[in-house]
């Protein structure tokens, strides 16, 4: 058994101390929607927990002329609830909304849900598809990671030790963009995803594809960039002959495993499913913009 | 017997929606389940369990686990009495306390994937959980097998050396993990055949499915010097309880007193026990009170699921639609002990129709899983998705309506159930011919939409019920049962004992006593309770009147026979005699003789047959799958709705928890037979988004055995729920489905190969 031992600090300094301090035994706690329930399950048995939430840096939500800087502390109801962010990048605050239940969603944190690393995690794919940047303090300063970069496997981050996501950039997103997430469960809601699809498209002023970015998540070990599916839709209008080019990649791109949630077979022919419906939602949201 | 106007329309509080009696304690969070009570000096327990599907215990060391600080007792099966297998011959239901024995404890061998082993008892959780990972187990692992058909072949690993199938000739030389055949029929089914104009043969399989209550297992057992136990559980039936532990641990039931906390969903799954002889051997060996509760992962990994099954069925129809023949054999998984519920799967399969030739027979099939557990209309669900299913085929075969060709062979008054039992006044037609009429049946469907049908029989059980109503000089009553309200029984209480006085529901307190304040009471099961208990309180009640008009008589010094009892008050014909009113007369009562109380302890019979048809409507995404229920109604004989509200919420929750039987709930094992999906994440049970609302549509055709006609109403609405929702996924996309669940993967195959055949 090991005595646990809970801190709040208020500065990222402090904060990188102490966990530099503990070690491989010490635990961020944001949310802690992941962190309590795994250590309840006596799956982590933290000797050490540190509370970031008093650190004001990851409890801000800023929107900058050049880019929008998310506190990993925010929750996924305070994103829900920011217009300005929302109308930004509507994809991404899907993804994060799509988090849990409404009483999960006021605890919830962006960075938690990147930091706790599921191949299944729903803000993933779109910060990925939005070209999202890690903010990481450590005890040499601070770092910036892209998120697709700041994942390492399942469970598994670039973190070093003293390190810990401060914030979550996103670029100011581009005039005629639009950015789109989507998920299958078996249910309606409460489930975690089989499949993630997020996707970001940039138009060209006259109705065809500037620029495309398309990830996905639960079908690998960590959630993947579809790298054919810039190619394909770059040029071109959003026929039939791109969607299935595009489904076929999104497949291609798995390399998913048969557990208790989906099938190898299931997960890559509903990648090609989801990759499409995304596009033609964020393609949509990208005319409007 | 009936004594009220049986279209119910002098009822004064039968048939109202009233304030319910528990809800304000739920909805401030005051209402004390399993694991709100808090004993001083309690300790707390945590239980050992098996890692593995099959293994031999060769020792157990637990002194690490006692030496360590905080620990005050460890327990295993050598603390609990071991008894002898029962023996033939055998009732419907076995309870055999060899089993039940090792099952609260392992004994030679582990036999699923968290079968309890040991139990410690510690100051703190804490401390007991880091406890019992210091037990030493060696194990011997042997092969295992999950289902029931694999299990039932020669070569499978056996679960029990001791286990020759039952009621096969000749008798068998090996040991099987067949517990017995049983079998049933009736007619000649090959003549029945030969008459058939069409034949539909099929093959079903169905997954075992959680019963999904909300509140875990939990109880506080405290034991005294003089060996007298008090305990508080969480249970469908604490006398049960009380007998189950009383049995097990040699003690004389009358010094176990158990109360029966509030009670947070059951479904059946409450009806046994797990954790409280340990909880009680606990508590004797430190003296002090002993907590134990279970985590969402042990219910799932080490209590009751409903059985899985694999089923082959056969039937034939003349082109008429009447149904000559059918057979079946089914295979019901029992889990790790024997006693599935295969004699009340065989019941249910046909005994809706009148077919003159039939043959079944079940299975009752050991594997390495969890012992089932009762599970709403136990047997059921799994026969009515085969039975229904092939019938919705024949008629789809002959061209026929689904509904007509259930009127065609409707069994009637006077017919009998496959086990000969007669059937009274009942409803089946009424439904059928409600259905019929209803809208729901002709509305239009949108693309990728079907609809589905489906009905389902049930006979209920009636039992021992105790009740004891005591007047208080306000003139209130205080309501007593033995039976835990899990399904709003409180209230139905209420209503029938307001409805013989006369009075104001808000003067009756109904409550729930402990097994040592009240005469046996047979479980919240079977939706016997508001039927059988409900009839004791009527009992009870009048018994109060009779006294009350004694009273008055006394006090008039009139003969009894002139008074009577109306609207609440003694009254007699005789001039310038005022009529006394339950609140005078209560307020006599102790001066003019002592307390008034009213008790009846009965036997109730004559529950009856009970049907429940269903119609469904689902959208089925043809890319990935998903099955949406878009919209759906039961229409169900309930005899009468004393608590309509209540008697909605029991179908609505049926045809909820048989939507996702249909769709999304089994369970997933690892290659070495250890359960993966051990929560609600996983375990996929429908969240209340997933289901459209239940229209329910109550016909009221009354029960002749019950003063106001009340059939149970908890089981029915959840037996034809996966056939409808499968017949509406067949419907939707053109293609058979016999395989529950029909999940996203399942039905994207279906739906691709189907695509694949047509091209």
């Amino acid at each position: 058994m090991v005595d646990l031992r809970y801190e709040s600090p208020e500065t990222i300094e402090v904060a990188v101390a102490l966990l530099a301090a503990e070690g491989q035994m010490a635990r961020v706690f944001a949310g802690g929607t992941d962190l309590l329930v795994q250590m309840k399950e006596e799956l982590v048995e933290p000797a050490l927990l540190v509370d970031i939430k008093k650190i004001s840096e990851t409890r801000l939500i800023a929107i900058d002329p050049d880019q929008v800087r998310i506190g990993a502390a925010v929750t996924g109801a305070e994103l829900g609830e920011n217009e300005q962010l929302k109308a930004m990048w509507p994809g991404v605050v899907e993804a994060v909304e799509l988090i849990g239940s409404a009483q999960v969603q006021g605890r919830a944190t962006i960075g938690g849900n990147l930091c706790n690393a599921s191949p299944a995690a729903d803000s993933v794919p779109a910060l990925i598809a939005a070209e999202a940047r890690a903010v990481i303090a450590g005890p040499d300063g601070i770092r910036e990671v892209p998120v697709g970069e700041f994942l390492t496997g399942p469970g598994q981050t670039s973190l070093g030790l003293g390190e810990f996501v401060t914030s979550i950039t996103l670029p100011k997103p581009p005039e005629h963009g639009g950015d789109a997430y989507l998920r299958f469960i078996p249910r309606t809601e409460m489930d975690i995803a089989v499949v993630g699809a997020g996707l970001s498209v940039v138009l060209n002023p006259d109705g065809t594809c500037a620029a495309a970015r398309l990830a996905l998540g639960a079908v690998a070990p960590t959630a993947r960039l579809v790298e054919a599916a810039s190619e394909i839709m770059v040029g071109n209008k959003l026929d039939d002959t791109v969607l299935e080019a595009l489904s076929a990649a999104a497949s291609e791109t798995c390399s998913p495993i048969d557990d208790k949630r989906g099938t190898i077979e299931f997960r890559t022919k509903v990648a090609g499913v989801l990759a499409c419906r995304v596009a033609k939602i964020a393609w949509r949201r990208a005319e409007n913009n | 017997m009936n004594n009220k106007d049986s279209a119910g329309t002098n009822f004064k509080w039968v048939g109202k929606r009233t304030r319910r009696p528990d809800g304000p304690d739920k909805v401030t969070g005051r209402a004390r389940y399993g694991d709100d009570m808090i004993v001083p000096g309690m300790l707390h327990a945590k239980i050992l369990r098996s890692p593995h599907a099959h293994a031999k215990i060769l020792s157990i060391d637990t002194s690490k686990a006692r030496a360590f600080k905080g620990v005050k007792a460890v327990v295993t099966s050598a603390d609990i009495p071991d008894h002898p297998l029962t023996k033939p011959p055998y009732g419907p239901i076995i309870t055999d306390f060899h089993d039940i024995s090792c099952n609260v404890l392992a004994r030679e061998k582990v036999l699923y994937d968290g079968h309890a082993i040991a139990g410690v008892a510690a100051t703190s959780e804490r401390i007991a959980r880091a406890a019992i990972k210091l037990i030493e187990v060696e194990y011997e692992v042997l092969p295992h097998v999950l289902d029931p058909l694999e299990a039932s072949k020669p070569d499978a690993p056996v679960l029990h050396d001791h286990q020759y199938t039952h009621g096969v000739d000749p008798e068998p030389e090996k040991p099987s993990n067949v517990f017995r055949v049983v079998t049933g029929g009736r007619g000649d089914v090959e003549k029945g055949f030969a008459g058939a104009d069409i034949i539909v043969e099929r093959e079903f399989s169905s997954q075992p499915v959680h019963q999904g209550y909300i509140e875990p297992q939990a109880c506080i057992a405290t034991a005294s010097e003089d060996d007298s136990v008090e305990l508080w559980t969480t249970t469908q039936g604490h006398f049960v309880i009380r007998a189950f532990c009383a049995r097990l641990l040699n003690m004389d039931m009358a010094r176990i007193r158990v109360t029966a906390s509030e009670i947070g969903g059951g479904f059946g799954g409450k009806n046994n026990i797990y954790a409280e002889p340990v909880a009680i051997r606990l508590s004797q060996m430190t003296g002090r009170p002993v907590r134990m509760v279970m985590s969402r992962s042990e219910v799932f990994r080490a209590t009751g699921p409903a059985s899985g099954t694999h089923t082959r069925i056969r039937m034939g129809a003349k082109k008429d639609g009447t149904i000559t023949a059918a057979e079946v054999d089914i295979y019901n998984q029992a889990g790790a002990f024997k006693g599935s519920p295969v004699g009340r799967s065989i019941e249910t399969f046909f005994s809706a129709y009148t077919i003159e030739n039939i043959r079944a027979s079940g299975y009752d099939v050991c594997v390495n899983r969890p012992k089932v557990a009762a599970y709403r209309a136990p047997g059921a669900p799994m026969a009515a998705f085969a039975a229904e299913g092939t019938i919705n085929e024949l008629a789809s075969r002959l061209g026929m309506d689904a509904v007509d060709i259930r009127m065609k062979n409707a069994v009637r008054e006077g017919d009998q159930s496959l086990s000969g039992i007669k059937y009274g006044q009942i409803g089946l037609l009424d439904v059928l011919e409600k259905v019929k009429s209803h809208e729901h049946y002709s509305a239009p469907l949108g693309p990728n939409q079907g609809r589905g049908f489906a009905l389902g029989y049930w006979m209920h059980g009636g039992g021992l019920s105790s009740v004891s109503a005591n007047l208080l000089d306000d003139g209130t009553i205080a309501v007593a049962t033995g039976n835990p309200d899990i399904g709003g029984s409180r209230s139905s209480m209420r209503v029938m004992a307001a409805e013989e006085l006369g009075i104001d529901i808000e003067m009756i307190k109904p409550i729930v006593a402990d097994t040592g304040s009240m005469g046996y009471s047979h479980l919240t099961a079977g939706s016997r309770t508001t039927f059988a208990t409900g009839m004791a309180v009527i009992n009870a009640v009048r018994e109060i009147i009779d006294k009350l008009r004694a009273l008055a008589a006394k006090k008039w010094e009139i003969p009894v026979e002139e008074i009577t009892w109306e609207a609440g008050q003694a009254e007699t014909g005789r001039d310038g005699i005022k009529a006394l009113s339950l609140k005078e007369l209560a307020g006599m009562a102790t001066k003019m003789g002592g307390p008034i109380a009213g008790h009846s302890e009965i036997n109730a019979g004559g529950a009856g047959a009970a049907f429940s048809a269903q119609l469904v409507d689902v959208e089925v995404d043809p890319e990935t799958g998903f099955v949406s229920p878009k919209r759906y109604t039961v229409f169900q004989d309930v005899g009468r709705a004393i608590s309509p509200d209540y008697v909605e919420g029991q179908i609505q929750g049926g045809a909820v928890q048989g939507i996702g039987w249909a769709l999304n709930e089994e369970y997933v094992y690892d290659d070495q037979a250890r359960l993966q999906n051990t929560g609600f994440l996983d375990y996929r049970m429908p969240v209340a988004s997933d289901v459209p609302m239940i229209d329910a549509v109550l016909i009221e055709v009354p029960n002749p055995n019950h003063p106001y006609g009340v059939r149970g109403v908890g089981e029915p609405p959840i037996i034809s729920a996966p056939a409808a929702v499968a017949n509406a996924v067949e419907n939707a996309i053109g293609i058979t489905m016999s395989s529950l669940p029909l999940s996203p993967p399942k039905v994207l195959n279906a739906i691709e190969q189907g695509q694949a055949e047509k091209d």
